[in-house]
């Protein structure tokens, strides 16, 4: 590593835009309901996002009970276990996890940790919550519906999803849940299109691109991707929409139905698995980058020690957003497709493993010989790593065409991606909420309570996913309501499944010990201060605690150096915030 | 490397050729350094709307590919019966060099308003509103035409239902676009000929400073939808 001395990379540029005029709140309604503040609106999407989240919870409890005790809980039947399968997968990736990571801290941290005052479009950022929130209200008015919600699976196949077969098919189910994501796709691209421009456009004097901590980077890819994948499920809404309501066939084939003949045909299945998965693929990363971004900034940090591989942390997040959208169909290798598909497929999802490997490798690189603080965010980080690896190794087998195909719609497939894009996400999220949650309320999250929900969440995550993954290779499949007296499921599979019912409640209750700790500690947590964890970035250095309108007082913030000065040699502290000018010490940042 | 002489008087330390490039992207405060926060966010709007536009073609392709039954004959089917033959395509093309010229109006605009000749810029505005309200009341008569002839989303005389299904989805899809264009034309329209863009008074809900910039951020949207409607004409028409 070398060390730069002062003054190398430049002097500061005059500012090249004037500072901008917020809109000030005059009454209680619009500075804390309708309120344009980014960090107001971040607080609204988190606690939306969460109390969804724990609707899914719930869900998935259900879920387990089922598969422990079939038949033991009777107001559970199949057409409820296929209706908590579908809301419990799709609140957790799109209402719960992209509302959180880019609706949450997406709004919180953007305009701080760039150093603006606020998102460039406050007012389209306060539309885009409230318009999150009808497809949140919509989607929940499904429980509420003649015939409940769909219970097509969170992939909404057609043609089963909208036949009278599957729950809420030909009742309310399916048009509230289309309704609901068209409503959540025109609400997210308002907040997506300010999330954008403001980390484009609005960053503070002195903050490059590549002085932006990759927190920012991770949320701001994520978004970019968002805004392209998107269009794809809205397309396909639309289109479902149309087949079950105006009779069309965009996705129907000609198909019996009940002994009858329906009026569709035509229509091609496939079409719509495409226009899914386009999204589908894209919306894992959508995830997955905002967590690498954030899990870089929290090793850092809390083994204060400057990230290893800066720029090729920063490249691998690009590489990785746009090698996701060439990917698709390697869900769909048993829907039937030229080999040479699956062929090119396969290879570009193995591809992916590089530009992956070397973060992985980077976080590791970045902890080796650091001064690790196991404070709960890095516990966090930490864990986020081991899972993070678990489930990227399954995916290695799922994207290689033969081994897939066996394995396909078994509870490997299950265990895989809840490990992959559940389980490490979630960990993330958590970690961040620790990290952050002094800046939000001026107060830190208990110590004990923490301890406590890591290593129960952490642990028991283990056990509830780890054995899932032989019950795959023993050929349980996914999706099923019970298994009954299947001849290759040994009686060992069953005793497994209580075991993993029995961790999932658990791991549940664990998340209660969380929630309590939020609003316990909101009024009885130890005064945190400006910069708890003696950190490097923007949003540690603001005047007040928690932010207040406008984040910065009357000057905006100027940054001298990237995000990453821990343990600098020479420097007086083992950390050198952002806006500490050049002259007062070194530097380890990598000139441009 | 040959350096660039700052803004400032001093000496950039900026590199030249594609490193410039870069540095200059990647560099502080903004990335695109001639746009606005409002110019920047309708491009990147567009490019999302160009894959929400980019899906419903190729959809349509994939139908019309993998249909068993024949496709209609586009020629034949949009043929309208003039002086005593049928004429193909004849509507489509009136339609499209009235979208076309729409955009020749709204270049115009554009100019005339950062000239600041505010009531030139507001007629040649109410012109492209003309001219896009021209192109849906056509878009109307076809619609209206085809439905008596018997299309409907699910069925139509001549062949692969699948025909009308996306013909009414995109054209209809397209046809909002213009429609909700003319009407923020026309909102626009109306702060240039008041003079809300000299003043710079501020906007009703956003309360920012209004801006000539207005009119050509407007103007992006307009040339989007029409170049949209570019590929619809070749590839649902022409094919």
């Amino acid at each position: 590593m070398v060390e730069i001395p002062s003054g190398s990379a430049g002097a500061i540029p005059s500012a090249e835009v004037e500072d901008v005029e917020l809109y000030h709140p005059r009454s209680w309604w619009t500075k804390y309901v309708f309120s344009q503040d980014a960090k107001i609106i971040a607080v609204q999407y988190s606690v939306t996002a969460i109390s969804i989240g724990l609707v899914a919870l719930v869900l998935s409890w259900l879920m387990r009970l089922q598969l422990a005790f079939p038949g033991y809980f009777t107001f559970i039947d199949a057409d409820h276990y296929y209706q908590f399968i579908t809301m419990h997968g799709m609140i957790m990736v799109i209402y719960l996890l992209t509302a959180l990571f880019l609706g949450g801290f997406g709004n919180y941290l953007i305009p701080l940790m760039v150093g603006a005052r606020d998102m460039v479009f406050p007012y389209a950022n306060m539309l885009s919550y409230w318009i999150y929130l009808l497809a949140v209200l919509i989607l929940a008015a499904g429980f509420f519906a003649p015939g409940g919600p769909t219970g097509a699976g969170w992939t909404l196949y057609p043609p089963q999803a909208v036949l009278s077969g599957t729950p809420g098919g030909k009742d309310w189910g399916i048009l509230l849940m289309l309704t609901s994501l068209i409503v959540f796709i025109i609400g997210f691209t308002m907040g997506g299109l300010n999330y954008v421009v403001t980390v484009l456009q609005g960053r503070a004097r002195g903050m490059t691109l590549m002085r932006m901590p990759l927190t920012v980077w991770g949320i701001f890819t994520a978004t970019v991707m968002a805004l392209l994948a998107f269009p794809a499920l809205f397309v396909a809404c639309v289109m479902m929409l149309f087949d079950r309501l105006l009779g069309t066939s965009f996705f129907m084939p000609a198909i019996v139905e009940m002994g009858e003949q329906l009026q569709h045909g035509g229509g091609s299945p496939i079409l719509f698995q495409h226009l899914f998965w386009f999204f589908g693929h894209p919306e894992v990363y959508i995830v997955a980058l905002p967590a690498f971004g954030i899990v870089s900034d929290l090793i850092s940090t809390h083994a204060r020690k400057n990230i290893f591989g800066y720029r090729m942390m920063v490249w691998a997040i690009v590489i990785i957003g746009a090698l996701s959208f060439i990917v698709w169909a390697h869900h769909m290798y048993v829907s039937g497709m030229n080999p040479a598909f699956g062929f090119f497929f396969a290879t570009t999802t193995l591809i992916i493993a590089i530009p992956t490997a070397i973060k992985v490798y980077n976080w590791v690189l970045t902890l080796w010989r650091g001064d690790i603080h196991l404070t709960l965010p890095m516990l966090f980080a930490l864990a986020f790593i081991v899972t993070f690896v678990n489930g990227g190794l399954t995916g290695l087998f799922l994207g290689n065409v033969v081994v897939d195909v066996p394995l396909s719609d078994t509870m490997f497939v299950v265990a895989h991606f809840h490990m992959v894009m559940g389980v490490a996400p979630i960990l993330v999220i958590f970690g961040a909420i620790y990290h952050w949650y002094p800046k939000v309320t001026g107060r830190m999250l208990n110590e004990t309570l923490g301890q406590i929900h890591f290593w129960t969440t952490f642990l028991g995550t283990y056990a509830i996913f780890f054995p899932m993954h032989y019950l795959g290779l023993l050929g349980v499949p996914r999706r099923y309501f019970e298994l009954g007296e299947t001849a290759f499921v040994p009686p060992s599979a069953h005793t497994l499944n209580i075991f993993i019912t029995v961790m999932a409640l658990i791991v549940g209750a664990g998340q209660m010990v969380f929630l309590f700790n939020l609003v316990w500690s909101l009024f009885r947590g130890k005064e945190a201060g400006g910069n708890p964890w003696r950190a490097t970035t923007l949003e540690w250095q603001t005047p007040q605690t928690p932010p207040v309108h406008g984040n910065w007082g009357k000057d905006l913030p100027v940054v001298y150096r990237w995000a990453y000065d821990y343990s600098v040699p020479g420097a007086a502290e083992d950390f050198i915030p952002q806006t500490v000018p050049a002259s007062g010490g070194v530097t380890r940042e990598v000139p441009a | 490397m040959a350096q660039t002489i700052g803004t400032h008087g001093e000496p950039d330390l900026r590199p030249a050729g594609l490193r410039g490039v870069a540095a200059d992207f990647s560099s502080d405060q903004r990335a695109f350094k001639t746009a606005s926060w409002g110019k920047a966010m309708m491009w990147i709007f567009l490019l999302s709307d160009t894959f929400v536009f980019g899906c419903f073609l190729i959809a349509y392709m994939t139908a019309r590919m993998s249909t068993p039954v024949a496709w209609p004959n586009p020629s034949e089917v949009f043929a309208l019966h003039i002086g005593g033959q049928d004429v193909p395509l004849i509507l489509i093309a009136i339609m499209t060099f009235v979208l076309i010229s729409s955009s020749g109006t709204m270049a115009m605009a554009v100019n005339f308003g950062y000239r600041r000749e505010r009531h030139r810029t507001a007629m040649l505005m109410l012109l492209t509103a003309l001219l896009g309200a021209c192109f849906v009341g056509m878009q109307a008569f076809e619609w209206t035409k085809l439905i008596t002839e018997g299309v409907r989303p699910w069925e139509n005389p001549w062949g692969a239902a699948q025909f009308g299904s996306t013909f009414f989805m995109i054209t209809g899809f397209h046809g909002t676009h213009v429609t909700i264009g003319v009407i923020f034309l026309l909102i626009v329209a109306r702060k240039v000929w008041r003079g809300d863009f000299d003043q710079e008074r501020r906007g009703f809900f956003t309360s920012r400073r209004g801006r000539y910039e207005a009119v050509e951020i407007m103007g992006l949207y307009w040339h989007f939808v029409d170049l949209v409607w570019v590929f619809i004409f070749a590839f649902f028409y022409l094919w």
